[in-house]
């Protein structure tokens, strides 16, 4: 589109298409938005036929083109950099005639310096004027950054030179001497470290590029009772999608038919593949292993588990934690600082210089100039937040801020909540007991018969087992409920109770002959029901929440890591102590009501306690945003998710001790970058300023500088990419 | 007589930065349009680097990234709490919430490329 004309002409040719309700077209952004029920080929059709190109708005950035457009830059770096170091030999030769034995002809000699005035010019002008297009565009923004030092340095090298080779006689003997070799050598090693750092850095990023390219790009709709390939784009809430073995899921959804294993690793870091059949939900972006089905599409686009993962992973990887804040606040201060310093430099060796004092002055205060390293010092935080966070993601760990992250590493004491946290969250009858004399089928029948209408989670256990079972139970008239004590009703004729032993002794029922096997079930964890019919106990049935397989494991690690583990629960004492024990928890706090959760929360940080709070329900958010980190089961709540600072995606507590040993390990990593650039920062620029030269007489040349400068942000890069090797 | 001069010419120009560096501020761009704001990432840095919007309006920056390095590749608001991803030669709108009156900082990942909001009442 060439004039705000062809808006009218494409928007009137949008309209016209059948489907279309309202289109329009922003000449600023060159896109058009439609609203309608017409397909994306017909609208780019429409606008082609009105003579103007159009394709799709990418949701997610293109990583093909945008990997070319990379490589390009990284390519026009080296390409620039070749260029300055070729220029730099015979610069270098110039400089240091002795490299040849002193044999380089007069003539040679004479004309040497205005040929390198010219050269070392291109060199200033192909391989660094973005170093000078930046500092004349951050001067006139009243800022400073990396390219002002190298500018200045730069500019000031090159201005000296050109004086002294125009103008000798102005300079006390001896001290007119040009910086070519300067000029080209920094120039060149500056530009090679900026390609190599950013060679480093696409690597730092590798996490959410993979998490990106796990989204197929195509997906197979049942249309009209055929299957046919279309972009992803095109996939609608509610359409019927096919998978075959081997193949990824394109969007999330619930699987409709047939069944298959689904391998979760890429979303939930869960090694073992998830048996899938009807009813079942599947994520976008997870690899079918072995069977084909068919699933509903429930959320497209920017709606799925993968695209929010991405969005949080990239929020998460610019946050910044507390740590890398005073890095920030100085590196604010940090380039006119540095340019103070390089002319106090420059005046010191002038006033109080040895001769020739004019060259040692400028030699110095370009030095300074060209080793001070703001990018090492901005670096150091981010580098490291990108890779932690990125890797916590591989693990299947969502941290959503930079202080979660920094936190996480520092906790004390972790809080795990009891249900659905430590165990499975799922209770199922775990034993039936029948007295002698009467069949465990028909006491599981009754206790169907009288639960079958409750959601209460223990009747949901029993329904289910009678339906595992393959039983079939009569309803249950008369039905009631005694809150806290159990349900009655008549069942064909009977009179049925399933309660808890004071429900049956408060109606004249003897326990006694069962009491002790109810003991034994309640010591194991499981809440014992005592089923009576007809004023006689016909048995027992326990229902037990079991303890998720890793649990143990994951809370031993917790332990090893040096972390205090408490167990907070509502549920009765006996269970709580029971289900602790088995996971070798010793510190229970048992019948806490959901709405004072937090004040135990709060209560051990007022101990001075760092809490990590684990939960999983609606009832945990209060306490999960007053812990110092709030870790939310992924399968649990979105009110949990959204209140946590950390999501775990596969629901194994295993989680938590990946998250710390992350955090403590990221943290460390920003330390050792954070302690490397001040240590450079603080002891290169005095000394490049010439402070050990009064003692050791040992001024830096500007060509060394230049090199340290450009290895100092490649090594931060590159200690911040060993973390992707760091395994929790 | 030459050391007189140069020390004096040093003082003058370090006056000279700390004033421009630190204490004038460029002036900010004034929004009046209602259209999302168009912010170019180019040549180390955002232009504008400075714009005045109304306090608590919610506002729709849209940033171009023409810097190919990589330094440019995220925009991060720390005190707001966002960051986006800014992929090269094309455009990124990032939505702003209604903004407490005062200056609202944003930056690259290293603190290097620098814009202000300016929130006026």
């Amino acid at each position: 589109m060439r004039c705000a004309g062809c808006v009218g002409a494409v928007e009137t040719a949008l309209r016209a298409l059948p489907g279309v309700q309202q289109a329009d077209v922003n000449f600023a952004d060159r896109t058009a938005t439609v609203r309608g029920e017409v397909s994306q080929g017909a609208l780019i059709e429409a606008v082609v036929k009105a003579g103007y190109q159009a394709r799709q708005v990418e949701e997610e950035t293109d990583n093909g083109e945008q990997q070319a457009a990379e490589q390009a830059h990284y390519r026009k770096l080296l390409h620039q950099s070749w260029f300055a170091l070729a220029v730099a030999v015979p610069a270098l030769l110039f400089g240091f005639p002795a490299m040849l034995g002193g044999a380089i002809p007069h003539t040679l000699m004479r004309w040497g310096s205005p040929v390198l005035a010219v050269l070392t010019l291109c060199v200033m002008l192909y391989s660094g004027p973005q170093f000078f297009k930046g500092a004349w565009k951050s001067l006139r923004n009243h800022n400073a950054t990396m390219d002002t030092l190298i500018s200045v340095g730069l500019g000031a090298a090159w201005g000296y030179s050109v004086t002294v080779t125009l103008a000798p006689q102005w300079f006390p003997a001896g001290t007119a001497e040009p910086f070519w070799d300067v000029i080209a050598v920094v120039t060149g090693l500056v530009v090679l470290g900026q390609a190599l750092e950013m060679r480093a850095r696409g690597r730092t990023s590798e996490a959410v590029k993979r998490l990106i390219g796990l989204k197929p790009k195509t997906a197979r709709v049942v249309r009209n009772g055929q299957e046919i390939d279309v972009p992803l784009a095109e996939v609608h809430v509610g359409e019927i999608l096919r998978v075959r073995p081997g193949e990824k899921i394109p969007v999330d959804g619930v699987l409709t038919e047939g069944h298959s294993s689904v391998d979760e690793s890429m979303l939930t870091g869960e090694p073992m593949p998830l048996e899938k059949s009807a009813g079942n939900e599947v994520a976008g972006g997870t690899l079918n292993k072995s069977g084909s089905f068919l699933f509903r599409a429930t959320r497209v686009g920017k709606d799925t588990a993968l695209s929010r993962i991405v969005e949080m992973v990239k929020q998460a990887q610019g946050a910044k934690p507390a740590i890398g804040r005073l890095a920030d606040v100085i590196a604010a201060y940090f380039v006119p600082a540095v340019l103070i310093i390089a002319v106090v430099t420059f005046v010191v060796w002038f006033d109080f210089g040895p001769e020739p004092h004019l060259n040692y002055a400028m030699v110095a205060a370009v030095t300074v100039l060209v080793i001070a390293c703001p990018c090492a010092l901005g670096l150091a935080t981010p580098m490291s937040v990108m890779v932690g966070v990125g890797k916590a993601a591989e693990h299947g760990i969502l941290i959503r801020n930079g202080d979660a992250l920094q936190q996480a590493g520092r906790l004390t004491t972790i809080v795990l909540d009891k249900t659905g946290t430590v165990t499975q969250g799922k209770p199922a009858v775990t034993a039936i007991v029948p007295v002698p004399g009467m069949a465990a089928g028909t006491v599981l029948q009754w206790a169907a018969s009288l639960e079958a209408g409750s959601e209460h989670p223990l009747a949901e256990a029993i329904v289910a087992k009678a339906r595992e079972s393959g039983l079939s139970w009569p309803a249950a008239t008369q039905f009631q409920a005694v809150a806290g004590h159990g349900v009655h009703g008549q069942v064909e004729g009977a009179h049925v109770r399933l309660g808890n032993s004071k429900f049956m002794e408060d109606h004249g029922i003897d326990c006694k002959p069962l009491r002790s096997e109810a003991e034994r079930q309640a010591a194991g964890a499981a809440t014992p029901m005592y089923l009576a019919a007809n004023g006689k106990l016909a048995g027992i049935i326990a229902v037990a929440d079991p303890v998720k397989a890793d649990s143990q494991q994951a809370i031993e690690r917790l332990r090893q890591l040096g972390i205090r583990v408490v167990m907070l629960t509502g549920d009765n004492a006996a269970t709580a102590h029971a289900v602790a024990a088995k996971v070798g928890i010793s510190e229970v706090m048992a019948e806490v009501l959901p709405q004072d959760k937090d004040k135990q929360v709060a209560e051990l940080m007022r101990h001075g306690e760092i809490v990590g709070m684990v939960g999983d329900g609606i009832n945990d958010a209060p306490a999960l945003a007053r812990a110092d980190v709030g870790f939310a089961i992924g399968t649990g709540t979105d009110v949990a998710i959204e209140s946590a600072d950390i999501t775990l995606m596969s629901g194994s507590l295993n989680g938590v001790a990946n998250a710390i040993a992350i955090s403590r390990a990221t943290v460390r990593n920003i330390k050792q970058n954070l302690f490397g650039a001040f240590i450079y920062n603080s002891l290169g620029i005095p000394v490049a300023a010439g402070v050990l030269y009064p003692v050791f007489g040992l001024l830096l040349n500007p060509m060394i500088a230049g090199a340290a400068m450009a290895m100092s942000s490649v090594t931060v890069v590159s200690n911040a990419g060993r973390l992707r090797w760091f395994k929790p | 007589m030459s050391a007189l001069i140069v020390t004096l010419a040093g003082i003058a120009v370090i006056g000279l930065v700390v004033w421009w560096f630190w204490l004038s501020k460029p002036r900010a761009t004034r929004v009046v349009s209602q259209d999302a704001i168009e912010i170019r990432v180019k040549d180390g840095t955002y232009q504008p680097a400075a714009i005045e919007v109304a306090a608590g309006q919610a506002l729709n920056l849209k940033f171009v990234r023409e810097d190919a390095t990589p330094c440019a590749e995220k925009v991060v608001f720390d005190d707001l709490g966002i960051t986006a991803d800014l992929p090269l030669n094309q455009a990124k709108t990032v939505a702003i919430p209604g903004l407490t009156p005062g200056e609202h900082e944003f930056t690259c990942q290293m603190g290097m490329y620098r814009g202000r909001l300016i929130a006026r009442p």
